[in-house]
């Protein structure tokens, strides 16, 4: 998961920030109090939000949660029921979709099928009524991007779905628009090919300079390519933040449950000092310690949240481990490089515990039935009090 | 060796194939090739009063010879005798003009309503197809005839156009070309409106949103991506007007009157007025080769241009 991430570019050597931690940055895209009804249906909800030149911003949700309109909304296929979207400072939303400075990549493609590779990539240029030998030229600086020099003068149904994919992505960037939308761009892809793809993604987004907006469903997606990433459900942005922000600080049982695996606990705070919590979470079994930042006083009911590969499983109780329970192993998934554990700990409560297989599938440590102990330290764990 | 070259290679495998093939084929010898080689015949033979009005006839008693002496007996009078009267090519040719223009008026009308259609709301599209196939219900002449009552003179068009004040006497329409064009595109649009109703309906419509995204405007979107995907829907439509309009019989001689001149009605005339069988059917080999004709040289040019497009 942790990959090639898209460092925006820093116009400036002295801003050492990004661009969305400069109170002085003036955002590219700016949403303000944008919201979007379809009949009694509210499909975004007062929804603020800014997005910097050379991001690779990331709009993540289930379907349904609007992250699609919120796009269609930036390329002008919609329009806002309430709320302003500015591009560089200036009132998007009265400029139709053909005089946008912003291109889309569909989830479909929508290549014309009528039309040869070239002549796909060579559209938007004839619109814009550039010279012949400039179409000509950028057509082919086009084609060599995305190396489909060879099939120029193929039709769409004539390559296969991953050259398609490529001939979308070039269409969209010929016009060189200061904002490139995605919907959903690897979904039609088979898994070897996508992976394949979101580094290639990558490469061209950060070669370019351009500022991608894409949208996903797909959150290992999300966290490989983006530069940040916007959390969206019904409507809304729960969080919004890097990649490791939403790993590893989720500010929500939602972000936490959505993003990656995890084991959601809930408690009941018995001592707060120090940065420290203290949380009862089952009777006659160990508290739960943990560090936190979180202002709950004693009594409040949380949930504290860890991630499988957080915990450590172990036939001994490790020493000085904050926390350590015994459990029985009720489940292995097997993964190749990692097995899951599902432990039954204290009180009939269920862990998923993730860990490395050190050792061939043959010699492993632990099997079906065995006690074990499992344990986290005190920094492993977040808690959550939404 | 894959399985369906196991299949085929064997004696049973090209037998099942074969069948297979064949049920079309048969099809097409039995009802369009039989009834078309029995016309041929008699567009050569000669006319005579009697039962059939031509000879010869074929006398399967008298075996071969028979065979013989019938070939011996066909001859190319019949069409000499078209080729030198004007009337034949005058009516070939306006029946070419009237279905060719109201081809045209019936594309203007139709793809509106198939464009409309595509657009409508999808649980509207059931009711608005229905709504299209709805005329078949009744019976052609009838809806020819109720034609002759709203264009005649004391018809209800032109009732409605003198109450509105647009006009003092009374139009004359009902046999006129005018009429003639009212009546096919009428009745012809339903052929016009589904199948490019069937290709709109096809059309991803990402598509036109791409367009725009790529800087079209609305009407340019319309050139560039719907116009050109929906041809094929275009010209189907138009070969399932053009042709049946070039042999239209009931339009013409209900609402054209005598002035109109097509071939339907020539054809019609030979055939019962004047009974000359064997010419009638020269008039009808003429009028396939002409229909056929273009359909094929059309058929060669969009093949070629498939394959171009595949090299």
């Amino acid at each position: 998961m942790d990959t090639a991430k898209a460092p925006p570019p820093t116009s400036d050597a002295s801003a050492a920030l990004p661009p969305w931690q400069d109170p002085a940055a003036e955002p590219l895209i700016r949403l303000e109090n944008v919201t979007k009804r379809f009949g009694d249906f509210t499909a975004i909800a007062d929804l603020s939000l800014d997005i910097h030149e050379g991001e690779f911003f990331a709009l993540l949700g289930p379907s349904g949660c609007g992250k699609t309109t919120l796009m269609r909304m930036i390329a002008g296929f919609e329009a806002p029921s309430a709320g302003r979207i500015l591009l560089g400072g200036e009132d998007l939303v009265p400029v139709p979709p053909n005089r946008r400075p912003v291109n889309m990549m569909f989830q479909s493609y929508a290549l014309f099928p009528h039309l040869t590779v070239a002549d796909n990539i060579a559209f938007g240029l004839k619109r814009a009524g550039l010279p012949r030998g400039e179409i000509a030229e950028r057509v082919a600086e086009m084609l060599r991007l995305v190396q489909l020099e060879n099939f120029a003068h193929r039709r769409p149904h004539e390559i296969s779905g991953g050259q398609r994919q490529r001939v979308a992505l070039a269409r969209a960037l010929a016009r060189r628009p200061r904002i490139l939308l995605l919907d959903e761009p690897l979904a039609a892809l088979d898994r070897k090919l996508r992976a394949a793809t979101q580094f290639e993604l990558v490469d061209i987004q950060e070669r370019l300079g351009t500022t991608f907006i894409i949208v996903t469903h797909d959150q290992e997606e999300a966290m490989t390519m983006a530069s940040r990433i916007a959390v969206m459900d019904h409507g809304r942005l729960v969080q919004v933040g890097t990649p490791e922000e939403i790993y590893e600080q989720p500010n929500s049982r939602y972000v936490a449950d959505f993003i990656g695996e995890v084991n959601l606990v809930e408690g009941v705070v018995t001592a707060a000092e120090n940065g420290r919590l203290v949380i009862d979470w089952a009777e006659d079994a160990a508290p739960i310690v943990t560090r936190s930042d979180v202002a709950a006083p004693v009594g409040t009911r949380v949930t504290f949240a860890i991630r499988p590969e957080k915990i450590t499983v172990g036939a001994e109780a490790p020493e000085g481990a904050a926390n350590a329970w015994q459990g029985r192993i009720e489940d292995i998934g097997y993964l190749g490089n990692l097995s899951t554990y599902h432990i039954v700990g204290p009180a009939g409560r269920r862990f998923k515990v993730q860990s490395p297989n050190r050792r061939r599938v043959a010699r492993r440590e632990f099997s079906w039935e065995d006690r074990v102990w499992f344990a986290f330290d005190e920094t492993a764990g977040l808690v959550l009090t939404e | 060796m894959s399985d369906d070259d196991k299949a085929g290679s064997g004696f049973a495998g090209r037998l099942r194939r074969a069948l297979l093939i064949a049920v079309p084929y048969l099809w097409l010898g039995l009802f369009f090739l039989a009834p078309f080689v029995i016309v041929l015949k008699i567009s050569l033979s000669d006319s005579v009063l009697a039962i059939p009005p031509y000879t010869p006839t074929f006398d399967p008693s008298r075996g071969w010879e028979g065979i013989a002496a019938m070939f011996r007996a066909f001859d190319f009078e019949n069409y000499v005798w078209l080729s030198e009267d004007d009337l034949y090519w005058q009516a070939y040719l306006s029946s070419l003009r009237i279905a060719a223009l109201s081809t045209l008026l019936t594309l203007l009308a139709g793809y509106p309503i198939a464009y409309a259609m595509s657009r409508a709301p999808e649980r509207w599209r059931p009711i608005l197809l229905m709504l299209v196939i709805l005329p078949f219900w009744t019976s052609f002449l009838i809806r020819v005839y109720a034609w002759m009552g709203i264009l005649g003179q004391n018809g209800y068009l032109n009732q409605f156009l003198i109450w509105l004040g647009l006009i003092d006497t009374p139009l004359v329409i009902l046999g006129t070309p005018v009429a003639v064009y009212i009546g096919i595109v009428y009745a012809y649009l339903p052929f016009m409106v589904l199948p490019i109703f069937s290709s709109l309906d096809r059309l991803d419509r990402s598509l036109i949103e791409a367009a725009l995204d790529l800087g079209c405007s609305r009407l340019q979107a319309f050139w560039l991506v719907t116009w050109p995907l929906s041809r094929p829907g275009i010209i189907a439509g138009c070969l399932l007007v053009f042709i049946p309009a070039v042999g239209e019989f009931v339009i013409p001689s209900l609402l054209g009157g005598s002035r109109t001149l097509m071939i339907g009605k020539v054809l019609w005339d030979e055939f019962f007025a004047n009974r000359d069988w064997p010419l009638a059917s020269a008039v009808a080999v003429v009028l396939l080769l002409i229909l056929v004709l273009p359909i094929l040289l059309f058929q060669r040019h969009a093949e070629r241009q498939q394959r171009r497009a595949e090299e």
